[in-house]
């Protein structure tokens, strides 16, 4: 710097631009710290990101029946749904050509069971087919028309046609309707008839028991953080092992000692017949219904909203209050005016935590729930383990995920995922 | 320490609140007896006498609270028996602490002299209200304790537990549980599962993490919104999801595919820890290490994993606890060869309920009292180390 007559760059001990040697040291350091990262990175992606785009992209795969009867979907092409007749002897023939192949890899009962969701009574058809047409010669038995309806007389039916016309495409948005309460009909969308309609009705269940869930978790958690936060450190670390055993005690645990309080020969019930408050024969029904459910999940997720709370309200500091009270203000509106709002971040935390961990909740519903306590993961669960109707668990989980997903984006917009703690 | 100069109460006060006292706690006893009107007047009368009489004799306290103790004892024992003696003896322990804490203007020692009485009467109804709420809190944990020592095959506690008879105690819970294949199996199969998944959570998430928290990290929020979502996506969406794919690669129903699976669920507990830990590093010391000619390795190994440990192992419980406790993924992504202890737990809550599930649940109960333990050993060390707290 002291030879003001030489001009150019400044220059690092090696002779390279010093701004180049830094942007190179930079861009050292950031790949450092990307291979640092890589490893999780692949390993979650894998094992985590990847399946569930798979689970996605299986809500609106529909290959089965292409795949199955790829003469018969070619032939339909033509076929009009609108005519209310069933289709010429070519979609017969194209048929009986697919079927005889189907029956010998026996994926036809697969593709009937596909086809069932939509509409019921195709599994038994094409079971039922199946059983004849694997003893037809393509070059001599047709024509086939005539030969299908004697199989069954559904194969005349034009819905059974369009139905198959419907799903022939190699993707569809039949689960995704299916999943809030429509179906593909003649022309477009259309409502599913009422006695068929329940996933809207348990989507609302859903959301509103959640939402009473976390309410109630407010109303609970707030004391308890107030208390932890205010008094001397001592105490108040003896307190917090009341708070974080049951966060730290196993979820069955928990659901299993609901069950022990709530059944009707449990412990509440027992000790309030003993009290002489409820008759021997009227005890209370807290169980397997929405009750139990609420009252279970408040205390399992009662936790995760009293921590953060609590973390907010330790940085608030108590001569605020007082000096609002000192200034003239009545108890409550030195509270509200000038305590909760500083505690609403730490509400707003907590909220939107136990309100995504409502959500999506699978365990205790299924124990304490019963028939009217059951949340919409229930119900994905029995798509897949029961009903095997993978494709429709697939949509109404998508729906779920991006619910779940834009409140973790609110999450992260107001709170900041580097905040999060834990204990 | 005492706030506020005190003078004893009037023996009128004392008695008014001891009989409000009494009279809620009569309406119990008085509806578990006969009606809860003649309950409310009798309790509001005897604890109204004692706290009338009690106030003239605050000198004696010792021996009075003593004598109120017993009498309570016996009513208890007269009235229903041996259990109803306890929970008399708790009343009555209760009850002589309450008057004298009243009779003596104890409660109002530690409170700001310029408290208005309504705001002291404020101050201990928000502590019951507390109570109340720590009581829903912890209740159902403690329940479970005694029931698991349940002699018959109840969810409930028979007669016999509640006359402290012997003969309503057995073990043969925790027998059917040491000795059951199904139960052993299980334990088995959880501890054959998580220790795995922890090591690879541990070794990936704390690596991961010294990355993050480097001071330039490009894409870091997306990094970390990734690395954190198995904790936010619904577990049954991550079951569903992982199931599907790992039957279309042939990982279901295997021990690897379970353990990959509980090692993702874990991570993010890791990440969060280990980088909350490493708030706290001094970079200077690396620094240091390095300008005394320590290559990278010997660096961390020797300088910043001692002190970034306390975080590390706290991570690995929280990873281990998760995969420990976990029932929905290893339900579906598991077979019945890797049916862990919460999966039995799970089927017998749904199918055949045996209080064999409360005996598991106390030793359960037992271990996280354990883990709780530790970790706090492990923050107030981690504390110390970075110098937030004297000690």
């Amino acid at each position: 710097m002291s030879d003001t007559t030489q001009s150019g760059p400044v220059l690092a001990a090696d002779g390279t631009p010093l701004k180049r040697s830094l942007a190179r040291a930079l861009r050292m350091q950031k790949l450092r710290a990307l291979m640092l990262i890589a490893p999780l990175l692949l390993f979650i992606l894998l094992t985590f990101i990847l399946p569930i785009a798979d689970m996605l992209f299986r809500s609106v795969e529909n290959r089965i029946v292409s795949d199955t009867l790829p003469k018969t979907v070619v032939a339909l092409q033509e076929w009009d749904a609108n005519s209310g007749e069933a289709p010429g002897e070519d979609v017969y023939a194209a048929l009986a050509a697919d079927l005889i192949v189907a029956v010998e890899a026996k994926t036809h009962t697969r593709l009937g069971t596909r086809l069932n969701y939509e509409m019921t009574g195709i599994s038994s058809l094409f079971r039922k087919s199946g059983r004849k047409v694997k003893r037809w010669d393509l070059a001599e038995d047709a024509p086939f028309k005539e030969k299908f309806i004697d199989i069954d007389k559904d194969w005349a039916d034009p819905e059974v046609w369009r139905t198959i016309q419907t799903y022939s495409p190699k993707y569809t948005n039949g689960y995704f309707l299916n999943s809030i309460d429509m179906q593909k009909g003649a022309d477009g969308a259309e409502a599913r008839p009422e006695n068929q309609q329940i996933y809207i009705t348990l989507f609302q269940r859903t959301m509103f028991m959640s939402l009473v869930i976390t309410a109630s978790c407010i109303v609970l958690a707030y004391p308890i953080a107030w208390i932890l936060a205010n008094l001397p450190a001592r105490s108040a670390n003896l307190l917090m092992i009341l708070v974080l055993l049951p966060f730290w005690t196993s979820l069955l645990v928990r659901t299993s000692a609901w069950k022990v309080m709530l059944q009707q020969q449990g412990v509440i019930n027992d000790v309030l017949v003993w009290l002489g408050l409820v008759a021997d024969d009227a005890r209370l029904v807290m169980i397997n219904n929405q009750f139990g459910t609420i009252v279970a999940m408040t205390h399992i997720l009662l936790p995760f909203m009293i921590l953060p709370m609590y973390s907010v309200m330790q940085t608030i500091n108590p001569s605020y209050l007082r000096a609002a009270k000192s200034l003239g203000a009545t108890n409550w509106t030195a509270f509200w005016r000038v305590y909760f709002p500083q505690s609403v971040p730490g509400i707003g935390a907590g909220s939107i935590l136990v309100f995504i961990l409502a959500i999506g909740y699978y365990i205790t519903p299924e124990i304490v729930g019963g028939t009217k306590g059951v949340f919409i993961s229930n119900r994905i669960a029995y798509h897949i383990s029961s009903s095997l109707n993978w494709g429709l668990a697939a949509a109404l989980g998508a729906i779920l995920l991006v619910v779940v997903l834009l409140l973790y984006w609110a999450y992260d917009k107001i709170v900041g995922i580097d905040n999060v703690k834990l204990g | 320490m005492a706030l506020t100069p005190v003078t004893p109460q009037t023996p009128g006060f004392t008695a008014a609140v001891a009989a409000g006292a009494g009279a809620f706690f009569g309406l119990f006893v008085g509806t578990a007896q006969a009606t809860g009107l003649i309950g409310i007047l009798i309790g509001a009368a005897l604890l109204g006498a004692l706290g009338f009489v009690f106030a003239g004799m605050t000198d004696k306290e010792k021996p009075l609270r003593w004598a109120t103790f017993a009498l309570f004892v016996v009513l208890g024992y007269i009235l229903g028996g041996l259990p109803e003696a306890v929970l008399g003896g708790l009343f009555g322990w209760f009850a002589g602490w309450f008057i004298f804490w009243l009779a003596t203007s104890r409660y109002r020692q530690h409170l700001a002299p310029y408290l208005t009485p309504g705001q002291v009467l404020w101050h201990y109804t928000f502590r019951v209200i507390c109570g109340v709420i720590f009581v829903f809190l912890i209740t159902p944990i403690l329940v479970v304790m005694p029931l698991s020592f349940n002699a018959e095959d109840f969810f409930t506690f028979t007669p016999e537990m509640l006359r402290f008879d012997p003969a309503g105690y057995s073990l043969k819970h925790y027998q059917d549980f040491f000795t059951n294949d199904d139960w052993q199996q299980a334990l088995w199969n959880s501890i054959k599962i998580a220790p795995m998944a922890t090591l690879l959570s541990v070794s990936f998430g704390t690596l991961a993490a010294i990355g993050l928290s480097q001071p330039h990290v490009p894409f870091r929020r997306a990094i970390m919104a990734i690395l954190i979502s198995p904790m936010i996506v619904p577990l049954i969406i991550s079951a569903a999801g992982m199931y599907f794919f790992y039957s279309r690669i042939g990982m279901q129903g295997t021990y690897f595919g379970v353990v990959l699976a509980h090692a993702a669920l874990g991570i993010p507990f890791v990440i969060i820890t280990v980088t909350a830990t490493l708030v706290g590093f001094d970079r200077s010391l690396t620094r240091a290490a390095a300008n005394m000619g320590a290559d990278p390795i010997t660096t961390f190994f020797r300088v910043q994993m001692p002190l970034i440990l306390p975080g590390v192992i706290s991570g690995g419980l929280f990873a281990f606890i998760t995969s420990f406790d976990e029932v929905v993924v290893v339900l579906f992504v598991g077979s019945a060869g890797q049916k862990t202890l919460p999966w039995q737990m799970f089927t017998g809550l749904r199918e055949q309920i045996s209080p064999t599930i409360l005996a598991v649940a106390t030793i359960l109960v037992a271990i996280s009292i354990c883990l709780l333990t530790v970790l706090e050993l492990l923050r107030r060390r981690s504390e110390r180390l970075r110098g937030m707290s004297p000690g």
